[in-house]
């Protein structure tokens, strides 16, 4: 099939972008979405053209590094479908489709559609961890833990740090994001002793690094590629809200 | 130099703790005064940087990817081995060391396998205490999976995303550190060089993959947890990013490499559509415990629907020849034999390249439900790729290159033959001999980076008395120099060829002359080929942009040069190694039923290759492996 671009260039973070439009032809239904941006880009090169930026690792739709804003959707729209997973099969002959970067000010352009996500980092570094160190650990089995818990911290847990939920939303939230850590960690006995402190902490930087508030609209579960459910806000607004009359 | 591979006298069983005992110490306060680099922050990587960051070193941690979290650890999927036997079913330390060198067809360096399986069980306790979820019974305890090669269930998985969730532990455990000041990591920051002073790495040269900026940093060693190059094939499982880069490069500047030609195939994974295939996509082996693999009897029948195939006309080809193992066979026998039933014209799908993976009898014992919640987003994955749903139609899956055994070698301490410089996860050579099996790299990655690099690092610090040099030393100098010489080069000759159609001329014809099955005509074919199109690399690569700034065509050029030099070697391994053994199936060297046969007498080595310099013949050095408590048998799974 063949299908036109309209893909955001932006040299970098200093510059300001532009649309520009490109034709996409002999494009294939098996092809992956980045796999169509692969054959735009060696006829970018060929002609001696700067290829279009765009950021992928893994491209089984776990590492959460491709981050695609596709005809206005993160990662296009389809369920649990993260832009390396999404075929062009989705896709009708002759469409027209834009692609535009993640936008939201805590994460910085640097070039094209790749931006640059490490407050996410930073939010994990300032509480999203349990305070073990290696070794001296108990038993694996010490501990039994229920399979209900376990697989409810799993479902949060599943979460891939991609940042569609912050280019959903209106506000530029990374409530989702946040809630979905805390949440996989505070419903484990090993997560409880530092239960509050974690939200308290994880919250205060997300707030630091510019994000947007929360007004629960659900945008950002729907893009989810991971389908992480809204319902872990609500538990992470718990945990907050225990924690500041706590004042931990 | 000879190799010394410092393995301590004694017992098996009793080594590793002897050796613990033995290793000099650092006392606690002058931890702080020493630096160290680990490059990767995969499970090896990340697991090795917060454990040094927790025990008081300077850290500085680099990856290439804008995160940690997005090493390709993340990727894998089935499970984790651990010698826990939870399931009172018959497992031990010296079982899962027993199978592991077994698996590796005696390819493997007794003693690093033995501590590989004492320390498993620290893993899983270690992980359940960061909170790993990992999956559970109704009883709250762990659960178990079987994986391939093994007759016990040690297997500890979460979901189909286990090394997500183990990395994600261990991401945890390096953020911790990164929020406290003992780690500093630097995301989208490529190594392009090892320094060397007086004899020791003492610090490396990088990129910054934003800016261009080349700059140094010196340290008291360096640690390289840098991943597999099973991309040197163009396609393979592998992420888009992983790379032989550091380890080539460290190679040159006196870093052994070790086996290369030792790549595994992985049996079950999504056959290639057509040319414009940018990467291979796994289904995860523990789809074999469910699934039955199959192709017709008959070849007229390739092209029917496999429903309308009859029971009595299809081959459960693996049932059928390993009758114990069944579909459970080792990686490099199931890949084998997917390939035999191919070449002899059953093969299923476009270009008659796939086979059967068949969930339809599962579904009946056990109810599409409990299929679904094993292997849900599996089957999920499959269907994006494929549009196919395979809890109606069998799975097509067809082998693909997952996994590299060979890598920088190391001696017991995880150092290198460049002192100061050590190597740990899918980057060194370590542990899975000629053929690793399912569910061990995530062991002996974090086995590496928590259990063991720790420990034996600190002796190198407590007996090497080399300070530390400034980044201002003339060999960082000269060795930043080099590198933006290389930059240059590769942005000035601006020819007719992208990157990618060079690199996947070179894997192309890697993989028909050094994949799934090797002879020596093809051998040396390839062996022509290679500097040629070498040549070709650097007459006719086009790459655009500049320098100093964000520039992924670049990045990938420098990528591909190496690998461009690599295959030449992983060849010339190939073809020196006269004997069948694991996953380099020599044609020539074959049971009379088709199996891998070993030459015990004459290739029972390690083969390391020293570079000698530009233009010239590696020189090769062997390490004998000795083996006190096992017999070296043929490995039969029938
Ligand atoms: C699809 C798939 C599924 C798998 N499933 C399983 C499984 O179920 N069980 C199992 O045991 N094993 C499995 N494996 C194998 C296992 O995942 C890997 O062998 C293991 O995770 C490798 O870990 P690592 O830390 O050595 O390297 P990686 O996780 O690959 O990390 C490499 C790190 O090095 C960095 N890096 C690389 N080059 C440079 C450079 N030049 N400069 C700076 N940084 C650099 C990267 O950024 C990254 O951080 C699977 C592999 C694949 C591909």
């Amino acid at each position: 099939m063949n299908l036109t671009l309209k893909v955001w260039r932006q040299k970098n973070g200093q510059t300001e972008g532009h649309f520009e439009t490109y034709p996409a032809r002999d494009i294939i239904e098996d092809m992956s979405f980045l796999e169509m941006l692969d054959v735009v880009n060696e006829g970018l090169i060929s002609s001696g053209k700067d290829p279009i930026a765009f950021d992928s690792d893994c491209r089984e739709g776990i590492c959460g590094m491709c981050s695609l804003v596709i005809n206005g959707i993160p990662h296009g729209g389809h369920a649990g479908t993260a832009t390396c997973q999404l075929h062009m099969r989705r896709f009708k002959d002759g469409e027209t489709i834009t692609i535009e970067p993640w936008r939201a000010k805590a994460f910085p352009i640097i070039k094209d559609v790749a931006t640059n996500r490490s407050a996410f980092d930073r939010i994990i570094q300032a509480g999203g961890f349990v305070s073990v160190n290696t070794g001296g650990t108990p038993d694996g089995n010490a501990l039994p833990i229920s399979k209900e818990v376990s697989d409810r911290a799993m479902d949060a847990a599943a979460c891939i740090g991609c940042g569609a939920c912050v280019a959903a939303c209106k506000n530029a939230s990374a409530m989702l994001f946040v809630a979905a850590k805390v949440s996989h960690l505070n419903l484990l006995p090993q997560g409880e002793p530092e239960k509050h402190r974690r939200a308290l902490a994880m919250v205060t930087q997300m707030d630091k690094e510019g994000f947007g508030s929360c007004t629960v609209t659900g945008s950002c579960e729907a893009v989810c590629p991971k389908e992480i459910k809204l319902t872990f806000i609500a538990k992470l607004n718990r945990d907050f809200g225990v924690a500041a009359l706590l004042g931990k | 130099m000879a190799l010394e591979s410092n393995i301590p006298s004694g017992p098996l069983a009793q080594k590793w703790d002897k050796h613990k005992f033995e290793l000099k110490l650092v006392n606690p306060a002058n931890k702080r005064k020493f630096e160290v680099i680990v490059v990767g922050s995969g499970l090896a990587g990340a697991s090795a940087a917060a454990t040094l960051g927790e025990l008081g070193y300077k850290v500085k941690c680099f990856c290439y990817q804008d995160s940690p979290r997005r090493a390709h650890s993340i990727a894998a999927q089935g499970g984790i081995n651990a010698a826990k036997n939870y399931q009172n079913d018959g497992d031990s330390v010296h079982r899962l060391f027993y199978d592991t060198i077994k698996g590796g067809d005696f390819r493997a360096r007794e003693a690093n396998v033995h501590r590989l399986a004492q320390v498993s069980v620290n893993i899983i306790d270690q992980c359940v205490a960061q909170g790993v979820p990992f999956a559970r019974e109704y009883g709250g305890l762990l659960s178990n999976r079987s994986f391939g090669g093994a007759q016990v269930s040690r297997t500890f998985y979460a979901r189909g995303q286990t090394g997500q969730q183990l990395l994600l532990g261990a991401y945890q455990a390096l953020s911790r550190q990164i929020g406290m000041g003992t780690v500093k990591m630097y995301p989208r920051t490529e190594m392009v060089d090892v320094v060397v002073v007086d004899g020791h790495a003492k610090g490396i040269v990088v990129r910054d993959l934003v800016s261009g900026e080349i700059s140094s940093h010196a340290a008291d060693a360096v640690v390289l947890a840098t991943g597999g190059y099973g991309n040197v094939f163009f396609l393979s499982t592998n992420a888009k990013g992983c790379n032989v880069t550091s380890i080539w490069r460290a190679y040159k500047k006196g870093a052994y490499l070790a086996n290369p030609c030792y790549t595994q195939i992985h049996p079950t994974c999504i056959p290639v559509s057509g040319d414009h295939q940018s990467k291979l996509t796994l289904m995860s082996e523990s789809l074999r415990n469910d699934g039955r693999v199959w192709v017709p009897k008959r070849k007229e029948d390739c092209t029917k629907a496999p429903g309308s195939i009859a029971e009595d006309d299809r081959d459960y080809y693996l049932e059928r020849k390993y009758p114990s193992y069944g579909n459970l066979a080792p990686r490099d026998i199931s890949s084998r034999a997917a390939k035999e039933a191919c070449d002899s014209g059953r093969g299923v799908g476009p270009g008659a390249l796939g086979v059967y993976l068949d969930f339809s009898a599962a579904i009946k014992r056990l109810s599409l439900n409990v299929i679904r919640e094993r292997y849900g987003n599996l089957f999920d994955m499959y269907e994006k790729i494929t549009g196919e749903n395979a809890y109606q139609v069998p799975m097509r899956i067809y082998p693909a290159v997952h996994y590299t055994m060979g890598g920088s070698w190391v001696d017991y301490n995880l150092m290198s033959s460049l002192p100061g410089l050590f190597v740990v996860g899918e980057a060194n050579f370590s542990d899975h001999g000629a053929n690793r099996l399912g569910a061990s790299a995530l062991m002996q990655g974090l086995a590496d980076g928590y259990f063991v690099l720790p420990y034996t690092i600190g002796n190198y610090f407590a007996t090497c008395k080399q300070t530390r040099p400034a980044t201002s030393h003339t060999e960082f100098k000269k060795v930043e120099e080099d590198v933006r010489k290389f930059t240059e080069r590769l942005l000035s000759v601006k020819g007719k060829r992208t990157p990618t159609s060079l690199h996947r001329e070179l894997g192309k014809l890697l993989w028909e002359k050094c994949g799934m099955a090797r002879n020596e005509k093809g051998l040396k074919e390839a062996l022509k080929r290679i500097p040629e199109l070498r040549e070709e690399f650097w007459k006719t690569v086009n790459v655009t942009g500049e320098a100093m700034e964000f520039n992924q065509a670049l990045e990938y050029a420098g990528r591909v040069a190496d690998f461009m030099e690599f295959g030449e070697l992983m060849c010339l391994d190939a073809l020196e190694r006269n004997e069948s053994c694991g996953g380099h199936f020599r044609e020539e060297f074959q049971t009379p039923d088709g199996e891998a046969a070993r030459n015990d007498d004459k290739y029972a080595y390690v083969a390391a290759w020293e570079y000698q310099g530009a233009g010239k013949a590696p020189v090769m050095h062997k390490e004998s492996l000795e083996y006190s408590e096992v017999h070296m048998s043929t490995r039969s799974y029938k």
